[in-house]
Order: C-alpha cells, then sequence, then structure tokens
C-alpha cells in the first residue's frame, strides 16, 4: 500500500508545462476507493486499455517512431508493471507526450530518456541500467549458468567416481572403436 | 445453515489431516503396518470433508447468500450462473479453498492408484501431502475464512470484478492451481524418498505421470490466463512479464526441467539426486508463486489479498516446506545411490543440457521478479525490472535449448553419435533455413533477427515431425509398413513428438506476433475506411446496448479485402452495474495468417472515435502450441507403460527397436 501511495504522490507531482489532464473519465473511482486503494489503481490502469491516443501521434512517422521506442521502455508510474506506451493512465499520457515534445525540441533518444530520467529516477526504466545496485541483476543469468552446469557435472561424474571405485577401468580407444562396430550392426 | 456445515467440515478436515501427518509417518518409523494403513482412508476422508465445504460454498455463490461476506463482497444476484460458480474461486479465501481441494484430491489419488506403492513409501507419502495440506487449512481457516456471517445480511452483493467475468478465466484457477498443487505429488514424494534413504523403479515411475499431469494442467492454465489477457485487456498483449505471470512461469519451468530429468531417472536410474532436488524446488516454486500473489508483496490485478498477516503466513509457510525440504536433501541426499552411467553426447547428456538451461532459465525469471524488492530493502533504491531484461536475458537462453531439442530425441543413451543425428536431422535444418530465408525475402520489417528465431521455431518443428517419420522409417521402408510403424509407435513417442512440435509452434507465433505485429491509432468518423496489413476497415458506427449485467457502446467495422467483404466486428466499450467498471471488448477476425484486432476508444473532441487496429501474424500459434503441448503430455499419459505400472512388467524392453 505504501508503495501505492508513493506512486500517486508521483503521479500528483505538477508536470511543467501539461495544463488539464486528459484521458479517460474517472467516474466510479470513489465508490471502489473505499475497496481497496492499490486494487482499484491497478484496475483502473490496466482494464480499460487504450493507450496511446490518436491526438498524440507525430505528424513525422520517423519521430513516432522513436517515440513509440522510447515509451516501450519507460514505465508507467502509477501501473503495474506495465509501459507508459501500454497504459491509459494519464500520466502515461503525459510522460509520452513529454517524451514526443522532447523529440520535436529536438533531442536525441538518450537526451529524452536522461530528461525523464532525471525526473523520476530509474524507477521509471523498464530496463534497470547496470551500476552498483544492479550489477547482481545483470550478471545473474551467467552466474547461474556456471552453477547449474557445476552442479550437472558433478551429478554426471558421480556415477563415474562410483563406477571407478567398483573397478572398471575405462575402455581402451581399441576397446571402444570394436564395441562402436558391434553396436553399428547391432542397429543395422 | 449449509455454510456452517462447510466450516465444520474444514475444521474436521484439519483435525483427519493432523492424524494423516502423524499416524502413518510413525507407523513407516516402527514398521508398523495398521499405523501405516490409516494414512489411506485418512486421505479419503480429508478430500470428501474439503469437499463438502467447498461445495457449501459454492452453494451460498449459486443460491446468491448475501448472508455470507465472502458472497456479499464477491458476488451479485445478476451475475450469470456460470460466473456466480466461477465466483467461488475468483477471491481469496475461495480460491485457498479450491487449492486445498486440489491438494486433497492429489492425496486421495495417491490412495486410490498407488495399490503397488511399497507400504512405507506409500504411508510416508501421504503423510508429507498431510502436512501440506495442515498448513494450508490453518491457513484457510485462520486467516481467510470464507465462511464468516454478516448480519443483518444486506440485500445485494458487491459483484465480482468483470473483468474476471470471462469463460477463459473462469477455468485459468482450476487449471493453475492443479498444475502448482499437482507438483506437491513429486515434492511429497521427494521428501519420502529422502527420509526412506532409497528410491527405485516404483518411485520414479509413480512420479513421473503425476508431474506429467500437473505440468499439463499448469500449460494449458498458463495458456488460459494468457489468451485472456490478449482478448479482454484490449491492446492484443499476450505475455507482460509480469511478476505474477512469472510466478506462474517458474513453476512451469522448473516442472519442464523436472519431467526431463525424471525421465532419464527412470530409464536409466541416473541423475536421482538431481531429480529430488528438482522436484523439492519445483513444489517451492509453486508455494512462491501462491506468496508473491496472495500476500500483496507484487501487487497486481490478482492480488485479492493485501493483508499483511495473510503473507506473513504463507511466507512462513514457504519457509517451512522449501527449508525443510533443502535440509533434508542436504541432509540425506548423499545416501541415495545412483547408477547409470553415460557420455557427455547421449540422450542423457542432451537432457542434461535441458536441464541445465531450463533451471538457469527459472533463476533468472526468479532474480528478475525479486531483485527490486531486495534492492529496494538493501539500498531503498527503487528500480523497475521489465519486459527489456526478460528479452535480453531470457531470450538468449532459450536459443541453445531450442537448438538442441532435435538432437536430444535423436541421440542414443548412454552414448549418442552427434554425427549421425546431425545428419539424420539435415532434412528439418534444410526446412528451417529455407522458413528463414522466406522470411528474410518476403517481410521487409522487423528487426533482422527475426527471421532466425522464426527458423529456430520451424527447426524444433521440423525436427519433432521427422522424428515421427524417421522412428517409422520413412523413405526406407514401403508406405504400408511406414503407416504401420506409425501406429504402433509408443504413445510416449508421438507424445514427445506433439509436445516438442507445440513448443516449435509456440516459438514461431510469438517471433512472428512479436516481430511483424503492425498496427494503426486513428480517430475515424462513421463512414471511413482505412487500411492494415491488405484488409480494409470501413467504420460504420456505434450503437448502444445492454446485456445481462452491463451497458455497452458497440462499434461496427465492415471488413473487406479486394473489395470482398470478409466479416464484420463489433469492438465495444461496457460498463458493468456492480461494481461499476468499465471494460473493453476487441473485436477480432481469425485468419490463417494472423488475427486482426480491433479497439473502440473514447469519443474524440473533433467528433468520431479513437480506433486502434492490429494485425497480430501468427498469434493463434502461442496458444495452439500450448495446447499441442498439452496434448502431447495426454499422449505421453496413456502411454501402456504407466498405465499398466508394475514396475517389474514394464521392464521389460519396450516393443520398438527404432532408436
Amino acid at each position: 500500500m505504501a508503495q501505492y501511495r508513493n506512486h500517486l504522490a508521483w503521479w500528483r507531482r505538477p508536470l511543467v508545462g501539461r495544463g488539464a489532464v486528459l484521458g479517460r473519465s474517472r467516474g466510479g473511482r470513489g465508490a471502489l476507493l473505499a475497496a481497496a486503494l492499490a486494487f482499484v489503481l491497478v484496475v483502473h490502469s490496466t482494464v480499460p486499455s487504450f493507450a496511446v491516443q490518436p491526438d498524440e501521434i507525430l505528424a513525422d512517422p520517423r519521430l513516432e517512431a522513436r517515440a513509440r521506442a522510447i515509451s516501450e521502455g519507460l514505465r508507467c508510474l502509477v501501473c503495474q508493471n506495465q509501459s507508459i506506451d501500454d497504459s491509459n493512465a494519464p500520466l502515461a499520457r503525459d510522460l509520452r507526450l513529454l517524451v514526443r515534445e522532447r523529440l520535436k525540441a529536438g533531442d536525441s533518444d538518450k537526451q529524452a530518456v536522461d530528461y525523464i530520467v532525471q525526473r523520476y529516477g530509474d524507477f521509471v526504466l523498464l530496463r534497470p541500467p547496470f551500476n552498483a545496485g544492479t550489477v547482481l541483476l545483470w550478471i545473474a543469468p551467467l552466474l547461474l549458468l556456471a552453477g547449474a552446469a557445476v552442479l550437472a557435472r558433478k551429478q554426471m561424474r558421480g556415477g563415474n567416481g562410483r563406477a571407478d571405485r567398483s573397478g572398471e577401468a575405462p575402455l581402451s580407444a581399441d576397446e571402444a572403436r570394436r564395441l562402436d562396430e558391434i553396436l553399428k550392426k547391432a542397429a543395422d | 445453515m449449509t455454510v456452517e456445515i462447510g466450516h465444520f467440515a474444514l475444521i474436521l478436515a484439519l483435525i483427519v489431516a493432523c492424524v494423516q501427518m502423524v499416524v502413518p509417518a510413525w507407523g513407516a518409523r516402527i514398521d508398523d503396518d495398521r499405523l501405516m494403513a490409516v494414512a489411506g482412508p485418512a486421505s479419503l476422508a480429508t478430500f470428501i470433508l474439503v469437499l463438502v465445504a467447498f461445495l457449501s460454498l459454492m452453494d451460498a455463490y449459486v443460491a446468491s447468500d448475501f448472508s455470507v461476506l465472502n458472497v456479499w463482497a464477491n458476488s451479485h444476484s445478476t451475475k450469470p450462473l456460470l460466473y456466480r460458480i466461477s465466483g467461488v474461486w475468483g477471491n481469496h479465501e475461495g480460491s485457498m479453498v479450491l487449492w486445498v481441494l486440489i491438494l486433497t484430491l492429489f492425496g486421495a489419488a495417491v490412495t486410490l492408484f498407488g495399490g503397488y506403492l511399497p507400504g512405507s513409501l506409500k504411508a510416508r507419502v501421504l503423510a508429507v501431502q498431510a502436512s501440506i495440506s495442515v498448513a494450508f487449512l490453518l491457513f484457510v481457516l485462520l486467516t481467510s475464512n470464507p465462511f464468516e456471517r454478516l448480519n443483518p445480511a444486506p440485500l445485494e452483493g458487491r459483484g465480482l470484478n468483470p473483468i474476471l467475468q470471462d469463460p477463459a478465466l473462469a477455468f485459468h484457477p482450476p487449471f493453475l492451481y492443479a498444475g502448482y498443487v499437482g507438483f506437491s505429488m513429486a515434492f511429497s514424494f521427494a521428501i519420502a524418498a529422502l527420509i526412506e534413504g532409497k528410491t527405485d523403479a516404483a518411485w520414479a515411475r509413480w512420479v513421473r505421470p503425476w508431474t506429467l499431469a500437473a505440468w499439463m494442467c499448469l500449460t494449458l492454465g498458463i495458456a488460459m490466463g494468457s489468451w485472456w489477457a490478449y482478448y479482454e485487456l484490449g491492446w492484443g498483449g499476450w505475455w507482460f512479464w509480469d511478476p505474477v505471470e512469472n510466478a506462474s512461469l517458474m513453476p512451469w519451468l522448473a516442472g519442464t526441467a523436472l519431467l526431463h530429468s525424471a525421465l532419464v531417472m527412470e530409464k536409466r536410474e541416473a541423475l536421482k539426486v538431481w531429480t529430488i532436488l528438482l522436484a523439492i524446488l519445483t513444489f517451492s516454486l509453486s508455494l512462491m508463486g501462491t506468496f508473491l500473489v496472495r500476500s500483496g508483496v507484487l501487487s497486481s490485478v490478482h492480488a485479492f489479498a493485501v493483508d499483511p498477516k495473510r503473507g506473513v503466513f504463507i511466507l512462513a509457510i514457504m519457509m517451512f516446506f522449501t527449508g525443510g525440504g533443502l535440509a533434508l536433501f542436504a541432509a540425506r541426499a548423499g545416501e541415495l545411490r545412483q547408477g547409470g552411467l553415460f557420455a557427455p553426447i547421449s540422450r542423457e547428456g542432451a537432457l542434461v543440457l535441458n536441464n541445465v538451461l531450463l533451471a538457469t532459465a527459472t533463476g533468472t525469471v526468479l532474480v528478475g521478479t525479486l531483485y527490486p524488492l531486495a534492492l529496494e530493502a538493501v539500498s531503498g533504491a527503487k528500480i523497475s525490472v521489465g519486459a527489456p531484461y526478460f528479452d535480453l536475458t531470457f531470450g538468449p537462453l532459450m536459443v541453445p535449448l531450442l537448438v538442441a531439442v532435435p538432437f536430444g530425441s535423436f541421440l542414443g543413451w548412454k552414448r549418442g553419435d552427434l554425427r549421425a543425428a546431425a545428419e539424420r536431422l539435415i532434412f528439418a535444418a534444410c526446412i528451417a533455413i529455407v522458413a528463414a530465408v522466406l522470411a528474410f525475402a518476403f517481410v521487409r520489417s522487423g528487426p533482422w533477427v527475426a527471421p532466425l528465431a522464426l527458423a529456430l521455431g520451424v527447426w524444433v518443428l521440423a525436427g519433432a515431425v521427422w522424428e515421427v517419420l524417421f522412428r517409422a522409417r520413412m523413405g526406407q521402408a514401403d508406405p504400408s509398413e511406414v503407416l504401420r510403424r506409425l501406429v504402433n509407435l509408443p504413445r510416449a513417442a508421438w507424445g514427445t513428438a506433439i509436445a516438442h512440435a507445440g513448443l516449435g509452434i509456440c516459438v514461431i507465433g510469438i517471433v512472428a506476433t512479436t516481430a511483424w505485429r503492425s498496427e494503426s491509432i486513428i480517430a475515424m468518423k462513421p463512414g471511413e475506411k482505412t487500411e492494415l496489413a491488405g484488409y480494409t476497415i470501413e467504420f460504420q458506427g456505434t450503437e448502444s446496448g445492454r446485456g445481462p449485467n452491463y451497458i455497452e457502446d458497440r462499434g461496427r467495422f465492415l471488413v473487406s479485402s479486394g473489395g470482398r467483404p470478409i466479416t464484420e466486428l463489433v469492438p465495444a466499450k461496457r460498463l458493468y452495474d456492480a461494481p461499476p467498471q468499465p471494460t473493453t471488448e476487441a473485436g477480432i477476425h481469425a485468419a490463417l495468417l494472423g488475427d486482426l484486432y480491433v479497439v473502440l476508444g473514447d469519443a474524440q473532441t473533433g467528433g468520431g472515435f479513437a480506433v486502434r487496429i492490429y494485425f497480430n501474424p501468427l498469434v493463434r500459434c502461442i496458444w495452439m502450441g500450448a495446447v499441442l503441448m498439452f496434448v502431447g503430455g495426454a499422449f505421453s499419459l496413456s502411454d501402456r507403460r504407466l498405465r499398466v505400472g508394475a514396475p517389474r512388467k514394464a521392464r521389460k524392453p519396450l516393443v520398438v527397436p527404432a532408436e
């Protein structure tokens, strides 16, 4: 809950250059607020989803494509794990417009994203940056792969080790070749 | 009154489960057959008692008895019957009763079908199973009692969240739970094996089909959820890497690994320790899924219960079973003898690779899901881990896995010949290359890796098809002989091929729809036309209508292609009566090559409506693939080897000579 209140505060933070918030009517929210704030917020942001509105789309298709690509990587701060491209929340719309404004003003993709990150923190990035706090996150797959491989090797060795103790000598090259021949014959 | 009977039955079930937890385990310890025999009747009794509780709750829902707090909070008298029934598990308390019901159903199944199991193993398995029942029955009774009354009784209920009023979602939770809970079977067997200090052929032969059954249910459950999200949430997405989705994906991945390692264990008595570890981890991940979803740690649409008390309770359950299971594993795993030597290049080796990659993928999803929580707890920094992270990490892990799938089926047990396998697979490789070239040639848009990824899916599909044909000596024997061989192929072989083909088809769908989806967002006035992916879509206007428990605005769109009318799509915006909540209903036209997906948006200030149109190429392959995986599992399950069950009989060499 605390998390959500926090998000709400974010959403209420005034955005420079943004006047009235357009978007969906928020009718019926009052009644539901009584139930559970988090639930309502989530449902309202997930359900009647109609994210990018026709009036937001930029005339220049190249600029618009860049804006869409950027939007897909930015988190809608009041939603659960949704990008601003997918969300119909008013804040997501504000951010989408903000991104487009920056691009129109001549920002590069990186500058536009940095501008948003400056104001909202790393939390807004769906792809977390690589830094001291996220090193483990990014190298986790490699560590896990190495760990699983070591465990698997041990498993396979476990069998071999026991076999060695029981006195079976490994096949010599010649024996292996002869065995292969026999097996091949049997397979045919 | 019925509700009180249900409540009472649930309390009785707890008491019986306590007996089932203690007496048979003690009997197995002191080797007393009479004490061990308590397990059977006790497991049946727990199941029947929980069933009574569940049915009494369902009765209250069907009758719309609003004097029951749970019914009042989640149901409404105007709701259609199907959703009054599914409403039972459309809320936290009821869904936990369903969870326990399925858990005890599996326990009863051990009693009913486990006649040939060694007595002490059966007693211990049922005791472990009962300990899980006890934990969750306590959870329901102490923190999530669905049988509480309201006095005075209100006249009308508050209704079910309308996005949950949907046929696919009505059956999504039962399948998902059957999967989650089904893995408890593997867990109980693993714990019992560790206590006994041995596993035998009966062990693996029993564990594998039940793991398979659970895995099938989970596959279908996840697919239903994804399918529902696709058409109901209104932006045509089918997977969001939402924490709650991840919570169901993790047990699925681990369960898939478990299925494959159990295969090695059954056939070759190798990988015993590994299989037992996976069995413990898979169920732990199921418990963790329950914890993540039910505790509200990760709030989402699924988190009905945002109540810290419940979260702590489930966390305690999870820690007890995971921690206890792993501690027992650490203490006893060394005593398990495993045999079955194999070279790295062999069927076993391929299955080990499958396990390594799937385990890594599971771990990656786990880290990605929990990292933000952990980081915030440790340093206070807030970060988001979203789809881009998983695409970058999970995706690459799947590549070697998919490349290896067809090889696995063509390698021999113990020692395989990679070159021979590759030669046999040339046919499949050619088809995959042709697919990639065609994709490069005909589809100009999308990322450059897309055709390669598509080829990977085709490779898996063609490899699966070729495996069956190869085993039937296609191209060597004459057609009637091939047909005879195909019919006589063991069902397990068919099952493997079908499930792998399903995987390939699923990958094809994922790649195509992710890379080549096209979209158009425009404002349309009645009479206006637009084009997308070869379709002409004409907006004809809107009309208002009324359904059983909602009002809606419907938009009418005439779809044609090359001047020929194809269909009329009627996407709608609904406003439900109780709770008064809006939803969108997409208009979807499914064709061979993909879905045309139309969503009606808000009225625009300049007149007309916002309209969002997508073309999702081959998107249905995703769920068709999942259904095929289910069907493959069913084929495998019906294999004579598993049906007959008696380990001694089945140890005879199988009928098929080819491998």
